[in-house]
């Protein structure tokens, strides 16, 4: 299985972070994002009543769908077949771009235009076509801007925003042929859209994501800002979506209620500019629209969260980004320190299945757990219980009942599990307790082996001469 | 009072007795914020049981995903309150521990389930039970004085005990309580993540510590210590580095400063 080319050793996660929160200017760009978008969304929700309803229903329909997913994953094929769209299973990101690239052979397409799609992303398509010896052009603006600078997106909605106009100005003047340094964002975004405009009508092939795919009428439901999703799914000739097999819900009625959580807990949007509704290829009385509409539903993984219980929850996800915009963590180290497509909590509980538990355990231990993801994610995923879950089985014995997944036991290390065992008898006999708290206190000072971590940012922690234990002792005398 | 979602409980008449649960932090680290615990809850004619063979809530090892660990250490903790009384902890993020994830932690033991199913009803946060369960009105007697007020994310997310800490504070007539920026955000402490991630936890504690010194008052009161710990030893060593002679936040307990403002003998 190919991983996606920007996924770097997990082991690089504590230099990657600390690079970024020694980074002021990215620091900076990503505070003033966060904190923007979170007065946003804040005033999409005034009421609370309305938005705990909201999310229950969210939660509900979400739940429900992956309760009937083989069902529904069945009738939505049926249903996407009778309407003349092609299904496509991936169990991998390698089967993923093999469909592409053999629509791609078959039609003799050269050039690609691109919608936002993360699942793209995850899958490495573009690296996949360009090694083909195809162009694919990425047309949301942010999208556009990564792929220009070579880089990967820093968020799951906004790809770009770990740039400031400054720096899109600098790299629109020193990529495109012919254009000046503005840091105007009306004059970038024109620039951005020129270029665009034509490579619409040359391509062969669009690519797209799908926010909800419905299996009760088989329609492929996208919501985008810029007009260029709907461009990519309707001037091609073929238009490929790709989506993961969790997306889907059983009614259309369902898209309406996730609908009005999405772009509020997202962008702090009311509603998205474009909603496209996707139901087959162009019929003989219509003028408009694809010859052919592929979708490809990708497992990479899934399979493995939706077979526990408990982490099935992870599936719920509508990829709004809240999690991440509200993230402490996130907003001191930005989107890629994170090195997976998807950063932030969502990227954390998620990554475990797409890239194994080796690979991706130091994300799940990247986190205060403080919940603030877990209260504005509209779906309500327990995003805490999950992380602690998935920490269990990162340092689960291997062979032992608790390490259940991929890659379980990988972030176990002998050293750290001594302490936790010398720990736990400590404060699990009292006698153990008192006699090393008594030291302790005596002592006045902390012996724990990892005090110095503590220490290089803080002045030590000093007992105090009597526990409480003491003081009460004394004052019943 | 208003809860966030699912936060609401039923709260019980005041009892005659209470335990308290002081928790490890307390015990070893402020033991005087246990002692103005137990004075204030006294003075509303309550009666402070403190069972010696308490440790710790067992959430480091919890959060740290070892959960046998956790369990060994929080099962000792379940058959310390074998009376019906309310359990009063004094912090935001130990009561949370007890009240949310004790059953969580102990999901597959049926029998021991049962135990931490009742136990996590009676557990409240301090400045939760004097609010609504003790009634707490008692007149400011203090100089006045400008306070900022750090409610931990346990405190504030689980327990929905940040809005009795700030209803204490709000009743006291010459404390005023200053804005601060950003004051639902964490303070980068989160158990073991201050040690895993300790350049990740060193910016948040230093934009905290910043907010708080910008907000114009010099004194933070939390009724969590582990926050306080994180901030005011970030504080301090920001204040060694600038080579301050004086230190320029400052910080103790609720329970301290409500006790002190409230005609409590000075400590
Ligand atoms: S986990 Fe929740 S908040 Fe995060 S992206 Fe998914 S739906 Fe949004």
């Amino acid at each position: 299985m190919s991983q996606p080319v920007h996924f770097h050793a997990a082991a690089d996660f504590a230099d990657r972070s600390l690079a970024a929160v020694n980074d002021a200017g990215l620091r900076r760009n990503f505070r003033s994002a966060m904190d923007y978008l979170q007065t946003k969304r804040r005033a999409q929700f005034t009421d609370d009543g309305e938005l705990e309803l909201l999310r229950d229903l969210g939660q509900a329909i979400r739940r429900h769908a992956l309760a009937n997913l083989p069902d529904l994953l069945e009738q939505l094929e049926a249903r996407l077949t009778a309407n003349g769209v092609v299904v496509h299973w991936a169990e991998t990101p390698a089967a993923a771009n093999a469909v592409v690239l053999e629509i791609a052979a078959r039609t003799d397409a050269k050039r690609f235009v691109k919608g936002k799609s993360m699942v793209s992303e995850e899958v490495g398509l573009n690296h996949a076509l360009e090694a083909a010896g195809i162009e694919a052009l990425e047309t949301d603006m942010g999208e556009y801007i990564v792929q220009l600078a070579g880089e990967a997106p820093s968020h799951i909605i906004m790809p770009a925003i770990h740039k400031t106009r400054q720096q899109i100005g600098e790299l629109f003047a020193a990529r495109l042929p012919g254009v000046a340094y503005t840091e105007n964002v009306d004059a970038l975004i024109s620039i951005g859209r020129e270029v665009l405009r034509r490579k619409f009508a040359e391509a062969d092939i669009g690519i797209s994501g799908v926010n909800f795919a419905v299996a009760e009428t088989g329609t492929l439901f996208l919501v985008e800002n810029e007009g260029n999703g709907r461009m990519c799914t309707t001037v091609p000739r073929i238009h490929i979506a790709i989506t993961g097999i969790e997306k889907v819900v059983a009614k259309l009625e369902h898209v309406a209620a996730l609908n009005s959580l999405l772009p509020r807990s997202a962008t702090g949007q009311a509603v998205e500019t474009y909603q496209n509704f996707i139901t087959g290829p162009r019929q003989a009385d219509e003028l408009d629209g694809p010859d052919e509409v592929h979708l490809i539903l990708l497992d990479n993984g899934r399979s493995q969260a939706y077979a526990d219980l408990q982490l099935r929850a992870t599936l719920q996800c509508i990829r709004c980004g809240a999690c991440m915009n509200h993230c402490p963590v996130y907003a001191r180290i930005g989107g890629h320190a994170y090195g997976t497509t998807y950063p932030g909590p969502i990227g954390a509980i998620i990554s475990p299945h797409l890239l194994g538990l080796d690979a991706a355990y130091p994300l799940v231990f990247a986190s205060t757990l403080c919940h603030a993801c877990v209260e504005v994610c509209p779906v309500r995923i327990p995003i805490t219980d999950i992380l602690i879950r998935l920490r269990n089985e990162a340092q689960a014995r291997p062979g032992s009942a608790d390490a259940t997944l991929r890659g379980s036991g990988a972030g176990r290390k002998t050293l750290v599990s001594t302490i936790w065992r010398a720990w736990s008898l400590v404060y699990s006999r009292l006698r153990l307790y008192r006699l090393t708290s008594w030291f302790m206190s005596r002592g006045r000072a902390l012996s724990p082996i990892e005090q110095g971590a503590w220490t290089r940012s803080r002045t030590p922690l000093v007992p105090a001469p009597k526990r409480l234990r003491d003081l009460i002792k004394e004052r019943g005398k | 009072m208003e809860h966030p979602h699912g936060l609401s409980r039923i709260y019980p008449v005041k009892p005659a007795d209470v335990y308290l649960f002081a928790t490890c932090l307390i015990d070893q680290f402020a033991p005087e914020a246990g002692m103005d615990t137990i004075r204030l809850l006294e003075r509303e004619g309550i009666t402070v049981h403190f069972p010696e063979g308490q440790t710790c809530c067992g959430q480091p090892a919890y959060t740290s995903g070892y959960p046998e660990e956790a369990r060994a250490v929080a099962r000792l903790q379940l058959d310390l309150f074998p009376q019906p009384w309310p359990v009063v902890v004094p912090s935001g993020s130990c009561a949370a521990m007890m009240r949310h994830h004790y059953p969580k932690l102990f999901a597959d033991d049926p029998p021991v389930l049962a135990k931490a199913e009742e136990l996590a009803q009676r557990i409240f946060e301090l400045t939760e039970f004097l609010v609504q369960v003790a009634g707490f009105a008692h007149p400011d007697s203090g100089e006045p004085c400008t306070v900022a007020l750090h409610t931990s994310c346990h405190a504030r997310r689980e327990m929905g005990s940040h809005e009795t800490s700030a209803a204490l504070l709000a009743n006291l007539e010459h404390v005023a309580v200053v804005e601060q920026a950003r004051i639902e955000e964490c303070c980068g402490f989160g158990g073991t993540f201050a040690i895993r991630h300790p350049d990740i936890s060193e910016a948040i504690v230093t934009d905290k510590v910043a907010s708080l010194k910008d907000s114009g008052t010099r004194r933070v009161v939390s009724a969590d210590c582990g926050c306080l710990f994180n901030i005011l030893g970030r504080a301090a060593r920001l204040d060694e580095i600038a080579g301050s002679p004086a230190p320029t936040l400052e910080g103790e307990h609720i329970a301290s400063f409500l006790w002190r403002r409230t005609g409590g003998a000075e400590q």
